[in-house]
């Protein structure tokens, strides 16, 4: 039992690693053979998740494992050959750089905790491993890194890749003797029990080969905010390059792995980390956090559950937590001109919501700096796509209550209809008339037939007087037909969707064109302008009733018309929320055809038995055929929707450095940064679909012909998996 | 001994709690069966001011939501504080209950639980007066939620004819 116990504890609860270590450092002191069998257990479970392509898990196993070396359970020098093993990987020739990687950060994450045990007993041979790991370290392509890093500027704090912050704190902990003085070791009290008791060698552990399909975890970057400088009173921070900050950091990081379920508790457990009076540990826990929110390409764990596990901190610690918090939210904001504008998108998303739980109370006035710059710049944009989400999340004259007078040039419009036939005033335009009819016909209830006659007879801006009867795309029909029917429907969410359900039929014969497609979301917009939260919601309905499909809604975003609100946060919420139905549309497929391919073996085994399951087999075989036929359709309409949104990029990007070139200006606008950061987004946020097209991407779109601004991106991308 | 080792991945805020919908067409098996697989969370405790819009935004959060349907006075027809949230997979509603729950919206502690599934009717208040049963019985002065609770305010037209 508490051999399958403390091995999982081991894995589920690495920030107490010490603990579980010295209870089987005093069971291996009493009996030899317990001890065996747990190494021995931990190395096939080490094998497991190697397999299994759990990277994390197996960097916690290790350490256990290197930890047992202090509690004499495992001599030194077999851990010694363990980690030779491991950097002997970066020996290894074509295998992606992530591979030798993660080897190399076993070994150094290690060090921490057993590095001084290791140089007592084999000296020369840790040097010469170190010596090993440094020159691969110098060696290593890092053109990924850009991609990853939060802030673009150096200052006040460098965004290091991780095995180079690492690096340097192992080399600073090595100046200073190993002494590491931050990890709890429960061991060393019960140092005269366990120096007299046997230790094991571990079996000689050869890495598992390099697999195609191995998914090694991918290279960040250090996420750092505060230093010794912004904790005023109190302990001070441990440095940058300090072992203690990597310790510290990574048992925050395994806490919130373990409990994020369940906030309370781990709020709790950040609270109550052992050590915490010796630290700053609010910055601590506030740093850590805000790190995974914005990690790049995604969070570890949904945005949301951030915002709510920070809200448990501030109820916990009332008198401390909200302080450090807003001084956080301060220095971030201090600091936008510098940040992706993904990581800002997740900081305008938390603080919205966090706000929304403490009656949106916030000093405005200390950001009326923002009010001064034109508002494309980063602080004005920002605060306005906060006011907008707030107003999401209460309603328009709240805001206007909460900010100061001198911020209404930043408060969102109030969010209503713009019906363009409202009243006499527009009786002028030509489908007014058709306007009036067709309002009463859906009033009355009138028969989609009956609509669609009434609908004849709008004129057709397009159309020769002398072209035939046919059915070519007519944008006033649509025009008049959806601004009377949202406007019908304005009232709610509900009622919108009610009537796009309801007038599908016809709907989907306006838009039986690519204009007819993009022409109806040019509407919605123009009614629903000031209600981009409405828009989103429509185009989501429109795209899952197959009213307009993905790559229109993408022309339509890309499109001149949409131009001035290219860089406003909700374009690209409906963008990626797109091209994610494009993603569970294809898997779903995927899915069905599995499963049918599934049945079709299963009855294959019946066959013989049974006659009448032949006629089955044949249905399913043909039922296997139309699936396929949908699969790659549906991969086919997903790489379209890629190649559109790529193409649209490159376009819109050349244009602007071209025009840049010619009139001898600065490249970077904040258009500039705003949309090739949106472009990185793209990649990052898709990683996983878009590694499928890399083949054509190359040959087609990102070749060496393209300017180098818009080629580094991809190369970056590129560079993330080698 | 596997009790003791699930509590090392405990994820308790998306059980099931006590309460069980006494309306609910089927057997207690059946209503146990659809709770566990449900993809669709009641709310509670709204304000009656608050939109489908607000709801759609914060749910949002969690999952992609498939519908809403703001629950209604069964007499006034006007929102009377609770709604039903379905997302599209399980795993949305679960983040609702990890996440969402038991933080505010509207400036309101709301909270959300397992449902066993919009059918039509449950949209209505089945309280006698219209609204919820909890409107009906509560003593405080809740005045998102339509002041004091209706038996209550039964008893308040002498305070309201000694005031000028």
């Amino acid at each position: 039992f508490s051999l399958v116990y403390s091995s999982r504890s081991a894995r589920l609860l690495p920030e107490k690693l010490t603990v579980y270590t010295t209870l089987v450092g005093l069971l291996n002191a009493r009996n030899y053979n317990f001890g065996g069998e747990f190494v021995e257990a931990m190395i096939r479970q080490l094998k497991e998740t190697l397999k299994n392509n759990l990277y994390n898990e197996a960097v916690y196993l290790v350490r256990f494992l290197s930890d047992l070396v202090n509690c004499h359970v495992i001599a030194a020098p077999s851990m010694v050959a363990m980690f030779e093993n491991f950097v002997s990987v970066t020996q290894e020739e074509d295998v992606p750089q992530v591979r030798s990687d993660w080897f190399v950060y076993v070994v150094l994450s290690c060090l921490p905790w057993v590095g001084k045990e290791l140089y007592e007993k084999k000296d020369v041979e840790m040097d010469r491993l170190l010596s090993q790991i440094e020159g691969y370290l110098k060696g290593r392509v890092k053109t990924h890194v850009p991609m990853l890093q939060v802030w673009t500027a150096e200052k006040p704090h460098p965004q290091e890749e991780y095995l180079d912050c690492l690096w340097a704190q192992i080399q600073k902990l090595k100046k200073d003797r190993w002494q590491e003085r931050h990890i709890l070791r429960p061991y060393i009290a019960f140092d005269s029990v366990l120096c007299e008791a046997l230790q094991h060698n571990l079996p000689p552990f050869t890495p598992p080969g390099h697999m195609p399909d191995a998914q090694y975890p991918m290279p960040r970057v250090v996420f750092r905010m505060f230093d010794y400088t912004d904790a005023p009173e109190g302990p001070v921070m441990p440095g940058s390059h300090s072992v203690e900050r990597f310790v510290i950091e990574e048992n925050l990081h395994c806490i919130i792995q373990t409990h994020w379920k369940e906030r309370k508790t781990c709020a709790a457990q950040l609270l109550s980390y052992p050590g915490k009076n010796k630290i700053p540990l609010n910055y601590h826990i506030v740093e850590v956090i805000f790190g995974e929110l914005f990690q790049l390409p995604s969070p570890p764990h949904i945005d949301v559950m951030y915002t709510t596990l920070l809200i448990e901190l501030c109820k916990l610690q009332p008198g401390s937590l909200p302080q450090v918090l807003a001084q956080a939210t301060e220095m971030l904001y201090m600091r936008l001109d510098t940040m992706n504008t993904t990581c800002i998108d997740r900081l305008i998303n938390w603080f919205s919501h966090h706000l929304s739980n403490f009656q949106f109370r916030w000093s405005w006035d200390d950001w009326s700096d923002c009010l001064a710059v034109d508002l494309d710049k980063p602080k004005p944009k920002f605060v306005k796509e906060v006011l907008e989400k707030c107003m999401r999340l209460s309603y328009h004259q709240r805001i206007v209550d909460i900010v100061p007078p001198t911020f209404s040039a930043l408060i969102p419009a109030e969010p209503i209809f713009v019906y363009k036939y409202a009243d006499e005033s527009s009786s002028s335009l030509p489908g007014y008339p058709v306007s009036i009819t067709v309002g009463n016909a859906i009033k009355n209830r009138a028969s989609n037939e009956e609509i669609l006659t009434i609908l004849k007879e709008v004129p057709n801006p397009n159309q020769e007087d002398d072209d035939d009867e046919g059915e070519s795309f007519n944008p006033l029909k649509i025009d008049v037909f959806l601004q009377t029917l949202l406007h019908l429907a304005a009232k709610s969410f509900s009622h919108s969707f009610s009537a796009l359900g309801k007038f599908h039929e016809i709907l989907k014969n306006l838009t039986d064109t690519d204009e007819g497609k993009l022409h109806i979301l040019k509407v919605v917009y123009e009614a629903w302008k000031n209600h981009p939260q409405m828009i989103a919601v429509l185009v989501d309905k429109m795209v899952r009733t197959q009213v307009v499909d993905c790559a229109a809604v993408a022309n339509w975003l890309f499109s001149q018309d949409m131009a001035h609100e290219f860089t406003r946060l909700f374009i690209w919420e409906i963008l990626h929320s797109t091209i994610r139905k494009m993603d569970k549309h294809v898997q779903k497929i995927q899915q069905e055809l599995e499963e049918a391919k599934d049945k079709l073996e299963k009855q294959q085994h019946k066959r013989d038995m049974d006659k009448a399951s032949e006629d089955e087999e044949g249905q399913l075989e043909e039922q296997i055929e139309r699936l396929q036929e949908k699969v790659e359709s549906a991969q086919s309409e997903q790489k379209n929707l890629f190649l559109v949104i790529f193409q649209r990029f490159i376009m819109l990007l050349t244009e602007h450095l071209v025009r840049c070139e010619t009139g001898s200006v600065d490249i970077s606008t904040p258009w500039y940064k705003n949309c090739i950061e949106r472009l990185q987004q793209i990649f990052l946020m898709h990683h996983v679909t878009i590694q499928q097209y890399m083949g054509t991407l190359e040959n087609l779109l990102f070749t060496a012909e393209l300017d180098h601004h818009i080629l580094a991106v991809y190369q970056q991308f590129c560079a993330l998996q080698l | 001994m596997s009790a003791k080792l699930n509590a090392l991945n405990s994820d308790s805020y998306i059980d099931v709690s006590q309460y069980r919908d006494q309306h609910f067409k089927g057997n207690r098996y059946e209503q146990e069966k659809l709770l566990k697989q449900s993809n669709t969370l009641y709310v509670g405790n709204l304000s009656f001011y608050t939109t489908e819009e607000q709801v759609h935004e914060l749910f949002s959060k969690s999952g992609d939501v498939k519908r809403i349907v703001i629950g209604l006075d069964k007499v006034k027809k006007t929102a009377c504080g609770f709604c039903f949230v379905e997302y599209y997979v399980r795993s949305g509603a679960e983040n609702a209950m990890r996440f969402i729950n038991g933080t505010r919206l509207d400036d309101r502690i709301i909270r959300t639980d397992w449902d066993a599934g919009f059918k039509e009717g449950r949209q209505y208040g089945r309280g006698k007066s219209g609204g919820q049963v909890r409107d009906e019985y509560r003593q405080d002065y809740d005045p998102a939620r339509g002041g004091y609770g209706k038996l209550a305010q039964q008893h308040r037209p002498t305070e309201a004819r000694n005031t000028f």
